[in-house]
């Protein structure tokens, strides 16, 4: 029967079945589609303000057309100058130095001996990830405090310091705290992925080291670090990806004018001079400077990670 | 988290008699000692000084051990009521968060689990575009604004309720766990689609439901920037927020808590107690919660 159908009808029964048996699948779907349009694609036409001298009072509409004028202003000015390389800098070195802990601390973790040890203290490590940054930050604080912190008191009493360490009131400390905090924060969750990866190794693997006479080290060195080398150069990759992004939160949470120096990075740009100052189009130009090149380094990282023959992330 | 081929590799060294209980093994369980008591004893720390009295933490004495024992600061705050109605909203604002998001969640992750159904990469490329470009603060206000959420609560509840991450996480778990005869059988028993994802796929999801209900809950729990853009009435702001006014942005004084409350404790008490409070939701649940977490990052580590 099927054979003796015209081709061209044919296809518009197929059609027809395929949409019948499938349209509930469909109208599945339309509710987030439809749910992402109205939250979040709606809000791309607003990005032509970024080409606007745009006044609130006056809308869309009422706003002039400038072009390009806005964006030639943000790259001549100090300001954004500075939240750029602020946020450069902080992210590679966050980059940097929060790479390696995870990838240590699982190494650390699957060389446990103790297996109820391990499992308590992976509880305990994987804590600090859910909390927020402003219970983090206000954590810190109070422990960081140059007069009344505990460790600064602790250190004191020790005899080890004359005067409180301002750890988080004087820029540099505050860089080198915050990057630490980040690490911390980050270490036991960014684990689990290597953790996971580790566990798929083939055991025998590890027999073949053993029988060759192979120690812990040598194991470490030559059968779990090339096996989970994949994962890691995914990761980075990946990570390299996102030097463009900036955390709200952390920053703000951890801000006060004393490290303003510092602390002045894109995400706190976009906010100080959009919503706290009013200046929506230069805020939208350097939202949208930094939304496009966040994607394309995605975009290129992506592509780095398969031409080295990892997964990728699209 | 089982790691076969340790225990395996275990048992064939103990065998051979070689890699003893070593001192290396001591290091290593010492050194992750060392970085479990970082995550621990802040919390210790503040939780003590909450609960001392305000002469013991002005003369810098309390470590991790209150001294004088003192709750005054609790009543303030439980007096003062600003915290607690926060804490509750927080958790209204929560729930509704987390049941919008999941089931927009499986609306989008069920049919985009399923093989050959056509123009599936369409739909999840508009999906995932929104988490690799977004519109930026300004647009993002101006577009809320209209919509007239601005100052209300769903402004907390709807933009972010959907995650196209936590999408990513559940139809990689749909369609790697559910077999394709379990689809068969539902067809051939006369099942429609939506049938099927009610009588076969959810049962089956349990764990995921789970993870990233959590996941949901989770991050509405902690995140406060949101408000910080788009609400300006007291009474709407989450926990977080008020924490961070109380705590972080006003320097060192928590005097916001009004000023009958303040005059019981110290600020640092205060403060002290201020943090407790906000944090001890989270660490109260943690332990119970905390394996379905990882299970979810594993998923998760799969795809991205």
């Amino acid at each position: 029967m099927r054979e003796r159908t015209p081709s061209r009808d044919l296809r518009g029964r197929k059609a027809w079945v395929y949409f019948k048996n499938n349209w509930q699948l469909y109208l599945l779907l339309m509710i987030p589609v439809v749910f992402v349009i109205v939250f979040k694609y709606a809000a791309y036409p607003g990005m032509r303000i970024a080409f606007m001298n745009y006044k609130p009072a006056k809308g869309y509409s009422g706003s002039k057309w400038v072009g390009f004028e806005t964006f030639a202003k943000v790259f001549k000015d100090k300001d954004f100058h500075r939240a750029l390389k602020n946020s450069l800098i902080f992210n590679f070195l966050d980059l940097i130095v929060g790479f390696p802990v995870p990838v240590i601390l699982a190494l650390m973790l699957n060389e446990l001996r103790f297996n109820r040890y391990k499992k308590v203290s992976q509880t305990i490590l994987y804590l600090p990830h859910f909390l927020s940054w402003v219970i983090i930050a206000s954590v810190s604080l109070t422990l960081f405090k140059p007069e009344t912190g505990l460790v600064n008191v602790a250190m004191m009493n020790a005899g080890w310091i004359e005067k409180g360490i301002p750890f988080l009131t004087e820029k540099w400390h505050w860089a080198v705290t915050y990057l630490l905090i980040g690490v911390w924060q980050n270490m036991g969750w960014g684990s689990i992925i290597y953790l996971a990866a580790i566990t798929g190794i083939d055991a025998e693997l590890y027999e073949a080291a053993t029988i060759d006479g192979a120690g812990r080290w040598r194991k470490i060195w030559n059968v779990t670090l090339p096996c989970i080398r994949g994962t890691m150069v995914t990761l980075l990759i990946m990570n390299l990806g996102r030097v463009m992004g900036s955390n709200f939160e952390r920053l703000d949470s951890f801000g006060n004018v004393q490290v303003k120096d510092f602390q002045y990075q894109l995400a706190i740009y976009i906010y100080e001079k959009g919503l706290a100052g009013s200046n929506f189009s230069r805020a939208t130009a350097v939202g949208l400077f930094q939304s496009l090149v966040g994607l394309i380094l995605v975009l290129a990282s992506d592509k780095v990670a398969k031409a080295l023959g990892e997964d990728g992330l699209l | 988290m089982k790691q076969p081929q340790t225990e395996h590799e275990h048992k064939q060294s103990l065998f051979r008699g070689v890699n003893r209980v070593r001192v290396s093994d001591f290091v290593i369980a010492f050194v992750i000692l060392l970085l479990s008591l970082t995550c621990i004893l802040p919390f210790i720390h503040i939780a003590a000084k909450s609960i001392s009295s305000n002469t013991a933490v002005l003369s810098k004495s309390v470590y991790l051990w209150p001294k004088q024992l003192n709750f005054d600061a609790y009543k303030s705050i439980f007096r003062d009521g600003q915290l607690t109605y926060s804490l509750g909203y927080t958790v209204v604002v929560t729930a509704l968060f987390t049941a919008i998001g999941m089931a927009i969640t499986i609306c989008a992750a069920y049919p985009l689990s399923i093989r050959g159904l056509k123009g599936r990469p369409i739909f999840a490329f508009i999906m995932m575009f929104t988490m690799y470009f977004s519109a930026s603060l300004i647009p993002e206000y101006l577009l809320y604004k209209d919509l007239h959420l601005l100052n209300t609560m769903w402004v907390l509840v709807l933009p972010l309720a959907f995650s196209p991450y936590n999408m990513l996480i559940m139809r990689s778990f749909m369609s790697s766990t559910i077999p394709d005869s379990l689809y068969e059988a539902a067809k051939l028993d006369g099942a429609n689609h939506i049938q099927t994802l009610y009588k076969v796929v959810l049962p089956l999801s349990g764990p995921i439901l789970a993870t990233l209900s959590l996941f949901y809950a989770v991050g509405r729990w902690n995140a406060y920037a949101d408000a910080k853009y788009y609400i300006t009435t007291k009474s709407l702001q989450p926990l977080q927020y008020l924490l961070s006014n109380m705590v972080l942005n006003s320097g060192n004084d928590a005097v916001s808590l009004s000023e009958s409350a303040a005059a019981d404790s110290t600020p640092e008490v205060l403060q002290a107690a201020t943090i407790m409070f906000a944090t001890l939701p989270i660490i109260m649940v943690y332990p119970f919660v905390q394996k379905y977490f990882v299970k979810g990052a594993m998923i998760g580590a799969v795809k991205g």
